[in-house]
């Protein structure tokens, strides 16, 4: 409780939106006519997006409008998933990452996902942040224990466990689990940061704080969030996508699209028609 | 109205009965054992060598030839039984090639094939073939076959049961896929897959037919020195003194001691995995 108060006035909620002044203009990924399938059933369909590098870009739009397959496809999790097809190309840093000749596995290190359910491994809390760097060889002993402590600390996770790093992740509540799953997936020192609706299993106030988190987080890294909830993307997002039914409905800056929208079925989503 | 109510008392009552039926037999069994055993089990019982002709003395060589297989088998049993559920349940079962549903027929049909089977195959393939002899070896290694049904089975279902969560977590990170089974699966699936093995072993303890054929003995006056010697059994030796003995009838107490001992020992494997399976569900939850 007393942390929670301490954070509140902490640098956490200090929105840095408005001093982020350096305009970038890099696309960190383009898709381009992206068509995905599951079997017969059309998820995508055409899509064309660009992502900004050192920005946030919320993909928002009711459920079943494919907003998941699409992030999913940025780091190939769609790979798993059987008679799942995918046409178009995904280009990071100007490379196609749907490529068959792709190293999926430094794929996924470059672009880290964080899932709607938080889902750490059973283990300790130091034992789920190592586990990246342990894996890709990254580390060991003192620079292990600094990657993790450094992790914990960009999810702002650290100062509420760094006394019970022993501890069972599973110990934590729900808002912590999802922030260790945040520190888990920066641990691997990723490019960009893809979050799958990280906030529709928490209560409102660790809701706030993954907020103001995945703000703080675009100063070193890329963020693309999907959300069913349009208040959360107007109030973390630089850039917002809206997906309805598979199509690209609108693309643009967040404040033009909610304020000025130009696609009747976006403005219908934001005043609450449907969704 | 009142004909409803009524059907739903039978449906009770009969299920109840089923129940108390088995329920039933099972404490028969163990009463009847019990009182009939509970008499020569001592500690000289349980630690020395039969004596006179097996009419007298301990069935200690026996306890010993059971455990000493049930550690082989285990030995054999466990790293293929581990290997191919993974391989099924990781590696083939996301393609639905012919190829694996012809495997996993081929695995559910070894879980039918009569254990005296299991005997001949273990007799010819490992006794005379190989060229094991009458030995611990051919005897374990063809109870594993016998156990290797169960233990894929189970070891699947428990590789299964570990959450989706997990091995995409796990992936997400960039992890190889083998990393992702060694590290955020196997973890996670091995208290079921030891209940799963502790089951089959006491499953193949009890088994008589195809040790009799592979190299249990008789009698044998010392202890096996290796595992290309014979041993005896606890199920074997119940059949030599109940069919084979001088005396069945001066034997009896000696049988149903040796029975007593042979179902405490499965009891025995089985409330270990109890207890291994809890403590571990306990330990996943918390």
């Amino acid at each position: 409780m007393i942390h929670t108060l301490l954070e509140k006035n902490g640098a956490l909620t200090e929105k840095p939106k408005e001093n982020y002044a350096p305009m970038n203009e890099k696309l960190k990924i383009k898709i381009s006519d992206l068509s995905v399938r599951f079997g017969l059933t059309e998820v995508l369909k055409k899509v064309n997006l660009g992502l900004r590098e050192n920005y946030v870009t919320a993909i928002m739009g009711p459920s079943g409008c494919g907003k998941s397959t699409l992030i999913r496809t940025l780091n190939r999790m769609n790979d798993i998933i059987q008679d799942c097809h995918v046409d178009g190309a995904v280009f990071l840093d100007g490379i196609d990452i749907l490529d068959t000749t792709t190293d999926v596995v430094e794929l996924r290190r470059r672009v880290g996902m964080v899932f709607q359910k938080p889902n750490p491994f059973p283990k300790s809390i130091y034992d789920n942040v190592a586990f990246g760097p342990k894996i890709h060889g990254m580390a060991k002993g003192k620079d292990l224990n600094q990657i993790v402590e450094r992790s914990l600390r960009d999810a702002a996770l650290w100062e509420e466990v760094k006394d019970r790093l022993k501890a069972s992740a599973l110990s934590l509540s729900g808002g912590q689990q999802q922030r260790l799953c945040i520190a888990r997936a920066l641990s691997v020192q990723p490019e960009v940061i893809l979050l799958d609706e990280p906030c529709s299993a928490l209560d409102p106030a660790a809701t706030s704080k993954i907020e103001s988190l995945m703000v703080a987080l675009k100063k070193n890294y890329t963020v693309v969030v999907v959300t069913h909830n349009m208040q959360q993307a107007a109030r973390v997002s630089d850039f917002t996508a809206f997906l309805y039914l598979g199509e690209l409905i609108e693309y643009g800056e967040t404040k033009q699209v909610f304020n000025n929208p130009s696609s009747r079925l976006t403005e219908d989503f934001i005043t609450g028609r449907f969704g | 109205m009142k004909l409803r109510k009524f059907k739903a008392h039978l449906a009770f009552a009969v299920i109840r009965a089923s129940a108390a039926i088995v329920i039933g037999v099972a404490c028969l069994i163990l009463y009847h054992l019990f009182i009939n055993g509970y008499k020569v089990i001592s500690w000289s019982f349980v630690s020395e060598s039969p004596r006179q002709g097996m009419t007298a003395g301990g069935i200690f060589p026996a306890i010993f030839g059971t455990a000493y297989l049930m550690v082989l088998t285990l030995m054999f049993a466990l790293p293929i039984g581990i290997a191919s559920a993974i391989y099924f349940s990781e590696y083939v079962s996301a393609k639905r090639s012919r190829l694996a549903v012809v495997m996993r027929s081929a695995t559910s049909m070894l879980a039918g094939v009569p254990s005296i089977v299991y005997g001949l195959l273990g007799l010819g393939l490992f006794v005379l073939m190989i060229g094991f002899g009458f030995s611990l070896l051919s005897a374990s290694l063809t109870l594993s076959f016998l156990t290797l049904p169960v233990i894929i089975a189970a070891s699947e279902e428990a590789l299964h049961s570990v959450p989706l969560s997990y091995r995409e977590a796990a992936l997400a990170l960039g992890a190889t896929k083998w990393q992702m089974i060694r590290h955020a699966v196997l973890p996670y699936a091995v208290p079921g897959i030891m209940t799963a093995c502790i089951l089959a072993l006491s499953r193949a303890a009890g088994e008589t037919a195809p040790i009799l054929l592979t190299g249990a003995a008789y009698y044998l006056p010392r202890l096996p020195a290796s595992i290309l010697d014979q041993f005896m059994a606890l199920p074997f030796h119940i059949f030599t003194l109940s069919t084979q003995s001088v005396n069945p009838v001066k034997t009896r107490p000696i049988q149903f001691g040796t029975v007593l001992v042979l179902i405490l020992l499965v009891l025995g494997m089985n409330l270990v995995a109890i207890l291994i399976r809890t403590h571990y569900r306990r330990k996943m939850r918390t």
